[in-house]
């Protein structure tokens, strides 16, 4: 990208200007996930920086706001803060149960759409493999499908089923739309993946299962692994299904910012997505680091 | 020598060809056993509620039959006047036998006391009529002949020749008036399509609306994408992997943290305004509004979409060869005609994967319209949220949804045609 040295001024001008457009938009996509955080420690309930904050005097900053996600929704908010305290937190505060809810949803929707989806991205990536194309579209729809026909479809089948207001609904459904990413994922692996090193297990004597377990699943569990991350993303991000199949006290953290952003937005919300912003963080680094892994294992070194 | 004309045998003595096909068939077997249990489920939770769904758009018995909820009883209703329908053809005036037929329907409506379910799915294709069932159903057992004066005696409405075709139409299960409905159609007295009054025009309106967006939204991402995924596709790969995060980190950003985001930048006390106001660029009366509106949802919109532009077009730009833009240089092309003549064309089929990813995803969303759009924001998701959660005419949102539903999947068939699904890719 380096610019040559007979360059012209007219060309010197364009590269520039080419170089602060690019810089406004990384700006345009990253300045929207940043602003939360320093937010998220006013001491004032606005939504805004206060001249206290833009002075970086710390009386302007203050952690109550992660406080107040603590302490929402519990008997006695202003208990000292024993051992009862923490108890009626755990079992009481509005946005811990949420939590609680959001991970086991995901959990076991993530469980359900890995195995299944890593199975059929197993035979899917087959050659043999009968209506290839047309199985994988039906599998990535759910990805491609609008989630308010999803959600609708959802309300009519599982209030006629008896599956609505239940865990189980909501965990089929999430797996259901964790499925693409699982199946995206696995595939690109197995695109790379050499099937003589079966082949010579197999010449070796292994039956089926141990050169699966020993040869074929080490070298595709990063993309296994972050395919479930992505399932898991999705869970944990839905909200549409949730509003229409979930009963009222299946409260997830989205179903939590949504009833918050549509209500009267708080700066609670500000705490509760700069949370987010470090899991999604977290998990953006671990998917990283598996891709590198993975491509160090197929033996693709990095350009 | 005769050997050379026999077939090829494995050592068992099947003939090769045999043998081959039995054991590709089994292959092709064990390679559908593993797809099999997610077809299945896939299937179970996905593609019958869709179904279903779409059966909904065109099925609905409340004028039919009523269900009991706590028996779960089925009874047929409103089976004179379905007779008096049967018999007579849409357009005929409405006779005194009609209305007998309609006197003692009232009767039974009364004793399984279901007016309201009849006048709830009348009431979906002519605004009023819920109460003028109630209140007949009320009076019904009162009712005496001649049965058509005593029943305009309770409300003159009842003449409307437009009340009767509604009647007619729903006489059946299944119809078509929910589809006519949703693209702002519908019957009139003897029974012909014609569009609806200008003020109640509102869901072509909306589909127009939707659509015009999504290819706002679609051309920004892709404004906004191409210098970018270029600048990453040229930089030496240390550097770009770097950049990478500044795409990559929106696109595992929680959707309601981003709206949120939005929100507060925004908003007409947000940090947009605020600093505009601060550097004396704004009076403070005149802050911009810049949410709960059009710009806010093309804003959100747009930035919650553009990695998906972005990443294709990373993945086409990459492998271009830098060589044939320098060639093109050296032979006396200027900067523009080499970029115009020699990258752009290479590039092509990046943009047609990441616009179509996008615009197929603008068109269906939901979530972020509803809370940054105000009014004029909404899309047609947010339309049928709203019949499934507001206004409960279930019917209508199915047939919403299913026209929706359509144009996706043929736009979906095009990506696969075009791009093909394999070839999607995240991050």
């Amino acid at each position: 990208m380096a610019l040559p040295n007979h360059a012209s001024t007219l060309e010197r001008v364009w590269h520039y200007a080419y170089l602060v457009i690019c810089g406004l938009i990384f700006l345009f996509l990253i300045a929207p996930i940043l602003v939360v955080i320093p937010l998220s420690f006013n001491a004032e309930p606005y939504f805004t920086f206060t001249e206290k904050m833009l002075a970086l005097d710390p009386t302007g900053y203050s952690t109550r706001w992660y406080d107040l996600l603590l302490t929402f929704g519990m008997e006695n908010p202003d208990a000292a803060r024993d051992g009862s305290w923490w108890s009626d937190a755990w079992e009481n505060a509005a946005w811990i149960s949420a939590a609680k809810n959001s991970v086991i949803i995901g959990f076991f929707s993530t469980i359900l759409a890995t195995f299944l989806g890593t199975l059929a991205a197993l035979g899917l990536s087959r050659p043999e493999m009968p209506f290839r194309r047309a199985i994988m579209a039906i599998l990535i729809s759910p990805m491609i499908v609008p989630i308010i026909i999803t959600a609708t479809g959802l309300f009519f089948f599982y209030s006629m089923t008896g599956l609505a207001n239940s865990y189980l609904g909501v965990i089929m459904a999430h797996a259901t739309l964790g499925i693409p990413f699982v199946i995206i994922t696995v595939t690109a692996t197995l695109v790379g993946f050499d099937h003589s090193l079966t082949r010579a297990a197999a010449s070796l004597g292994a039956n089926p299962t141990t050169s699966f377990f020993k040869i074929t699943m080490p070298l595709i569990l990063p993309g296994v692994i972050s395919g479930a991350l992505f399932a898991f993303v999705t869970s944990f991000d839905e909200v549409v299904v949730v509003l229409f199949v979930a009963a009222h006290d299946q409260q997830t953290i989205p179903r939590q910012m949504w009833n918050g952003i549509r209500e009267q937005i708080s700066p609670a919300i500000l705490s509760v997505a700069t949370i987010l912003v470090l899991v999604s963080i977290a998990l953006l680094t671990t998917v990283e680091l598996l891709r590198r892994r993975s491509e160090k294992l197929r033996g693709v070194a990095p350009q | 020598m005769a050997d050379t004309t026999a077939p090829l045998t494995t050592a068992d003595g099947k003939p090769l060809k045999a043998a081959l096909a039995s054991a590709q068939a089994k292959a092709r077997r064990r390679a559908f056993f593993l797809v099999l249990p997610l077809l299945a489920f896939v299937l179970l939770t996905f593609v019958a509620p869709i179904t279903q769904m779409l059966h909904r758009s065109v099925h609905n018995p409340g004028f039919t039959t009523h269900k009991d909820i706590g028996s779960g009883v089925e009874t047929p209703i409103m089976v004179n006047l379905r007779a008096w329908f049967d018999e007579n053809p849409a357009g005929t005036e409405p006779d005194e036998a009609a209305y007998e037929a309609l006197a003692q329907d009232l009767v039974l409506l009364r004793e399984l006391k279901a007016p309201g379910n009849v006048g709830t799915r009348i009431n979906y294709e002519r605004a009023g009529s819920r109460s003028m069932f109630t209140k007949a159903a009320r009076s019904a057992a009162k009712l005496e002949p001649p049965y058509k004066e005593a029943i305009l005696d309770l409300d003159e409405d009842w003449a409307d020749p437009e009340l009767w075709q509604v009647m007619r139409g729903a006489s059946s299960a299944y119809t078509v008036n929910f589809y006519l409905a949703a693209l702002d159609l519908a019957r009139d007295a003897d029974g012909s399509v014609v569009s609806v009054d200008e003020n109640r025009q509102v869901y072509v309106k909306l589909f127009t609306r939707t659509l015009l967006l999504s290819l706002l939204i679609t051309f920004l991402c892709f404004l906004l994408a191409y210098p970018i995924a270029h600048l990453l596709a040229t930089l030496p790969l240390r550097h770009s992997n770097l950049l990478m995060i500044f795409v990559l980190l929106p696109f595992w950003t929680s959707l309601l943290v981003r709206t949120t985001s939005w929100i507060v930048l925004l908003q007409s006390q947000g940090v947009v305004n605020d600093s505009l106001v601060a550097t004396g660029l704004l009076d403070d009366d005149n802050r911009i509004q810049m949410i709960y509106n059009q710009t806010g949802t093309i804003i959100a919109m747009t930035h919650i979409l553009l990695p998906f532009m972005v990443l294709p077009l990373y993945s086409v730009m990459r492998p271009i060869n830098p060589s044939y833009v320098r060639a093109a240089r050296s032979l006396g092309a200027t900067s523009w005609t080499a970029f115009r003549r020699i990258y752009f064309p290479q590039t092509v089929p990046g943009i047609g994967a990441g616009a179509l990813l996008v615009f197929i995803l603008a068109v269906g969303y939901y979530i972020t319209p509803a809370l940054v759009g105000g009014a004029d924001g909404q899309l047609i998701s947010n339309l049928i949220a709203f019949h499934m959660t507001k206004s409960l005419n279930w019917s209508l949102a199915a047939a919403l949804a299913a026209i929706l539903l359509g144009g996706i999947l043929v736009l979906y068939w095009l990506y696969d045609r075009l791009v093909g699904i394999d070839n999607l890719k995240l991050g």
